[in-house]
């Protein structure tokens, strides 16, 4: 479909907020490191609660505020030796990291940013608990700058320095639980104002971005290490805002299933017209049909019964039809109120008419609830949620305001991005964050010794880059200005950093813009392949264990299952002597004899095959040619 | 901390340097900001400090926010559903401190309705509640005759019928005062409360909530009449003690438990979320009749409080001798000493009529000035021992003493005697705190 869309038409705009973790020494404001702990990891726990006031909501889901109003627990786990009595809130920051504020400005420079003169730490209201202090402590570093992309250039608005949020591990009704081991990992914050025009340019700028930290060498890498943000609008439709975007080829999927939910909210809210719906008409009048549904075979239904739940329902006079409507792939706009309910609700979701027959709750159970609700079945529509009755009422008055909405237009949200690229609504776009100084934390003066640091920093430009690669890694230009746009490239630069002593760079380059795209075409996952997968091959390799060849069957090998690990795909190729050849080929002959004397001569081709298919990528064709060629006329000459 | 250029904190300002336009409202400068930095509040909420060296700056709008202080609210008081009088005095500190957002000047003030904001749940427990903000001081400037106002104030409010008095307090110093009330308030008919915060109000992780919301559990609960510092038990917001003022010591500079009972045992404890009160100590003195409560505010302010170390110097004693000091705390050695060249200095002392008690600097303990020669020369020389008693709250005695007692010999007998259970003869094996050993 997107071949259609012309985005630059629709007035597509764009903006990103990249948040990357820097491999700083110690945290942002005290002296831990800035490793995640791990399994064996001894911790002990700290039970907190926040305090909450009402103008300062602040980036929370409805909800969890709810709950954190109601006295929800937070329990926070501390890892011993990776966070300490700053991070529980028991004792003041330190002074902000220098490095971190370093690796900031020598960013923020190769962004083409101004630097402010004295650096003043705020606090940012936070109250998920994601933060002992019920704040978030987050500097600007530099204003304004760009970054040139082929579309034409992309301001940069602002460039922070800010701690990132504890780890939620458990969540249950009446508590939630982190662990303290990232809070406090400096994070730079990049934001670019909406200058970006379509999908694809967006992921280019995003990659560039993310390019220019990388090659500090100063940013933390893998998973969880760098998240995107992004704000888009259409000139028809409202600035949404999605969190959460983890992984960069995402980002125009995202995009697209973004802009394509605006335009299907748009036509929605045509029809609702054009069937004379009005505002007054949709009310949140909730009845108890829990005796309607106790009849039906749903396992589903039983199970929330079971808990002491009730089903509650409201009905929506001439909307049939409109919440089975499609807005993003398989996501209806029965899922968008099933996101509201959860939302403010915290229900586990809805059920609405235009799904139903399905769930176990058959035709006849579908046509009784029409009836009860005094519904007409041809016309209209209506939303069961099964809980209790607090939590349905919540849930089913913000499903009320959502759809009275559609009339209006689309809400202004944050919503979450989801792993297919589709996007969940989180909660209502904050109003300007809250912002306190840190009073604890003196401010930094950047001065020209802090400048000259930086500089050391600095990311080379992409022009630099590309020169290097041509003359020190021996790349040609072709191959070195696809790898500059490749999203790889940075796994490309950890590899010959680690492995650029034993294997040459062109054969890691290869790697990843030739066989992998490959493997991708013969539709194999290489998004499951890790850096570290990727290494292990290269470095069989580079050790003479596996022939270069071999490279794509050992990775295909692995991406089909054929074996438990990497390591095992290794072994499957793993090289062979030519003595352990021209052993298995008198194998081989052997087995083959009466097929051999009989064609004479003309056995190579059965032989060689066979020969092949077992050896095919462990050593060199023309070294089993030339074998198989010798083992045939040896059992010519004694069969003779 | 003026700001340069003539730009006052408030206005709305412009600043173009190096083709970056910043526009925001000028906000107060820090200690520690540059003398040719303004700190501009932008639009998105953050703080930047900018040079105006080489800037061009322009004026949008003066006074574009009002920033300033307030003036004392000598009173505010609210209604509330349940059957408890009770009366809050702010004396300042991090417990009423705020930071307003829009400017980021500290504003240490609190009125009946923004406590109310604090711990909701007051309005259902109290019939009254009234605040009176007597002071705006950091703890580090409070001294004895702020002690005497903070005394002739929760008396009036005890005389004119509150079941509990709260006092707001910064925590640095809240146990010399909570000392210095229990001598100087008598056969209380309700317990006082002195509370503070080791994270301010405003924040949302602030110790003040659980703090102040277990004080009507203890107004009302609590058999004893006391002045007590009700303050976090744990790091968790799991329960709040109510420790003795002549036996409770600030043990760590910013934990929200660095209150800790010393030689003693806390009366009481209120476990969350329940709220349920348990009395902890035996050994407390139980609430009296209003007639029979009373009340002597004055304190001496020439008391002083030294600490002995290695190779101190003599001189100090001779000196609060010549400056007409009427006594003197020695936070002495180990189990009450001073080293030999000072003894003299010491007799002297005494000689000239300065009461001189000596206390430990291990705070755990008790002295014992006859194991060791120079603690027998020192007693020969008219010291007296200070028992268990903390030098805190041997301080604050004496002070109350020799303002109050005019005879210096009864000034004497009245230090080694047991007043308010400032003294504790019987330490048991496990008062004594268990650290942490790997
Ligand atoms: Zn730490």
């Amino acid at each position: 479909m997107d071949e259609q869309i012309d985005y630059v038409r629709l007035g597509l705009k764009v903006g990103l907020e990249i948040h990357q973790q820097l491999d700083t020494k110690h945290k942002l404001f005290c002296d831990c490191p800035t490793e995640l702990a791990d399994s064996s990891t001894p911790v002990s726990e700290v039970e907190r609660y926040l305090k909450v006031t009402k103008s300062e909501v602040g980036e929370v889901d409805p909800a969890a505020l709810y709950e954190i109003k109601r006295g929800r627990k937070i329990i926070y786990q501390i890892p011993k030796g990776h966070a300490c009595l700053v991070e529980l809130d028991e004792e003041p920051p330190h002074e902000l990291n220098r490095e971190a504020l370093k690796i900031t400005i020598a960013i923020a420079k190769a962004l083409h940013s101004r630097i402010l003169d004295e650096i003043y730490v705020m606090r940012k209201i936070v109250v998920d608990g994601s933060n002992p202090t019920g704040f978030q402590r987050t500097a600007v570093v530099a204003i304004g700058g760009y970054i040139d992309d082929e579309d034409g250039r992309v301001g940069i608005q602002t460039i922070c320095v800010e701690e990132d949020a504890a780890r939620k591990i458990d969540e249950a009704a009446g508590y939630v639980k982190y662990n303290l081991d990232r809070l406090g990992i400096p994070l730079i914050e990049i934001s670019t104002a909406p200058d970006i025009r379509t999908p694809e340019q967006a992921m280019r700028v995003a990659l560039r971005i993310g390019l220019l930290m990388r090659l500090t060498g100063k940013v933390k890498r893998g998973i969880g290490t760098i998240r995107q943000d992004l704000n888009i609008s259409i000139s028809e439709g409202e600035k949404i805002e999605i969190k959460g975007v983890s992984k960069l080829e995402l980002i125009p999927k995202v995009i697209r299933y973004e802009v394509q939910r605006q335009l299907k909210l748009m036509d929605i809210k045509r029809e609702l017209r054009k069937r004379g719906v009005r505002a007054d008409e949709i009310t949140c009048n909730i009845k108890d049909i829990t005796d309607i549904l106790r009849s039906s075979n749903s396992k589903l239904v039983h199970r929330e019964l079971r808990k002491g739940h009730r089903a509650y329902a409201i009905g929506l006079k001439k909307f049939k039809g409109i919440l089975g409507v499609e807005v993003q792939p398989n996501r209806r706009f029965g899922t968008e109120l099933s996101d509201y309910a959860r939302a403010w609700g915290g229900v586990s979701g809805i059920i609405h008419s235009d799904e139903l027959p399905k769930y176990g709750i058959i035709e006849d159970i579908v046509v009784s609830i029409y009836k009860y609700l005094k519904l007409d079945p041809e016309r209209d529509a209506f939303v069961v949620v099964i809980s209790d009755r607090e939590r349905a009422e919540r849930a089913l008055s913000a499903v009320v305001e959502r759809v009275r909405y559609a009339l209006v237009g689309i809400p202004k949200e944050t919503r979450g991005a989801n792993p297919d690229g589709t996007t969940r609504y989180l909660r209502p776009q904050p109003g300007a964050a809250r912002m306190y100084p840190e009073t604890d934390v003196p401010p930094i003066r950047i001065d020209e010794g802090l400048l000259k640091e930086a500089e050391l920093l600095k990311p080379k430009t992409p022009e630099e880059l590309l020169k290097e690669l041509v003359s020190r890694h021996g790349l040609n230009k072709e191959m070195a200005t696809q790898l500059i746009k490749d999203p790889l490239l940075p796994m490309y630069l950890d590899l010959v950093r680690e492995l650029g002593e034993l294997i040459k760079p062109q054969l890691i380059a290869t790697t990843l813009l030739i066989y992998l795209k490959g493997l991708k075409s013969e539709g194999l996952n290489i998004d499951s392949l890790t850096e570290d997968d990727i290494k292990k091959v290269l470095q069989a390799v580079g050790d003479g264990r596996i022939a270069k060849e071999a490279i794509p069957e050992v990775l295909s090998a692995y991406l089909r299952k054929n074996v438990e690990n990497v390591e095992e795909a290794i072994n499957m190729f793993t090289q062979i002597s030519v003595e352990e050849l021209r052993q298995l080929v008198r194998k081989i002959v052997e087995e083959n004899k009466n097929a051999v004397s009989r064609k004479g001569t003309k056995a190579f081709g059965l032989i060689m095959g066979k020969v092949m298919s077992l050896v095919r990528g462990r050593i060199d064709g023309k070294i089993v040619a030339n074998v198989v060629q010798e083992v045939l006329q040896e059992f010519h000459s004694e069969d003779s | 901390m003026g700001n340069p250029e003539g730009l006052e904190v408030g206005d709305l300002v412009r600043v173009v340097k190096n083709n970056i336009v910043l526009e925001g409202v000028v906000m107060p400068a820090t200690e520690f900001t540059s003398p040719d930095v303004v700190i501009l509040k932008l639009g998105n909420g953050y703080n930047v400090g900018v040079s105006v060296k080489n800037a061009k700056v322009e004026v949008i709008k003066k006074s574009y926010a009002h920033i300033g202080g307030e003036a004392l609210r000598a009173r505010t008081s609210i209604s509330g559903r349940g059957t408890l009088r009770l009366s809050m005095i702010s004396t300042g500190g991090t417990i009423v401190s705020k930071v307003e957002y829009e400017t980021g000047a500290v504003k240490p003030a609190l009125t009946a309705q923004e406590l109310i904001e604090l711990a909701p749940e007051l309005l259902n427990e109290v019939s009254e509640l009234e605040v009176i903000e007597l002071f705006r001081l950091l703890s580090e400037d409070l001294t004895p005759s702020h002690w005497s106002r903070i005394a002739e104030e929760v008396a009036k409010r005890i005389e004119s019928g509150a079941g509990g008095v709260i006092v707001a307090h910064g925590t640095d110093t809240m146990s010399y005062t909570a000392a210095a009330l229990a001598f100087a308030l008598r056969n209380l008919p309700c317990p006082v409360m002195l509370v503070g915060a080791q994270r301010s109000s405003d924040r949302p992780s602030t110790d003040s909530v659980l703090n102040l919301r277990a004080c009507p559990v203890i107004a009302s609960r609590a058999p004893f009449g006391e002045v007590v510092v009700v303050m976090h038990g744990h790091t968790s917001d799991s329960y709040v003690l109510a420790h003795r003022g002549v036996k409770v010591r600030k043990m760590h500079s910013s934990r929200r438990d660095a209150f800790q009972s010393v030689n003693d045992i806390p009366l009481a404890r209120v476990d969350f979320p329940k709220k349920t009160f348990k009395l902890l100590n035996r050994r407390y003195l139980p609430r009296s009749s209003l007639q029979n409560f009373t009340v002597r505010a004055k304190f001496s302010s020439k008391v002083a409080l030294i600490k002995a170390y290695p190779g101190m110097d003599c001189g100090i004693i001779d000196y609060l001798v010549d400056k007409g000091y009427e006594g003197i705390v020695l936070e002495g050695t180990g189990l009450g000493h001073v080293r030999r060249e000072c003894i003299d200095a010491v007799r002297r002392a005494c000689e000239e009529g300065v009461i001189i008690v000596m206390t430990s600097q291990t705070l755990f303990g008790r002295v014992n000035m006859k194991v060791y020669t120079n603690g027998r020369k020192l007693i020969l020389a008219g010291v007296i021992p200070g028992s268990d008693m903390l030098p805190e709250a041997a301080y604050a005695k004496l002070s109350w003493l020799l303002a109050n007692v005019r005879d210096r010999d009864e000034v004497r007998a009245l230090m080694t005697c047991n007043l308010v259970n400032e003294i504790n003869e019987v330490h048991d094996a496990e008062i004594y705190p268990r650290w942490y050993h790997g």
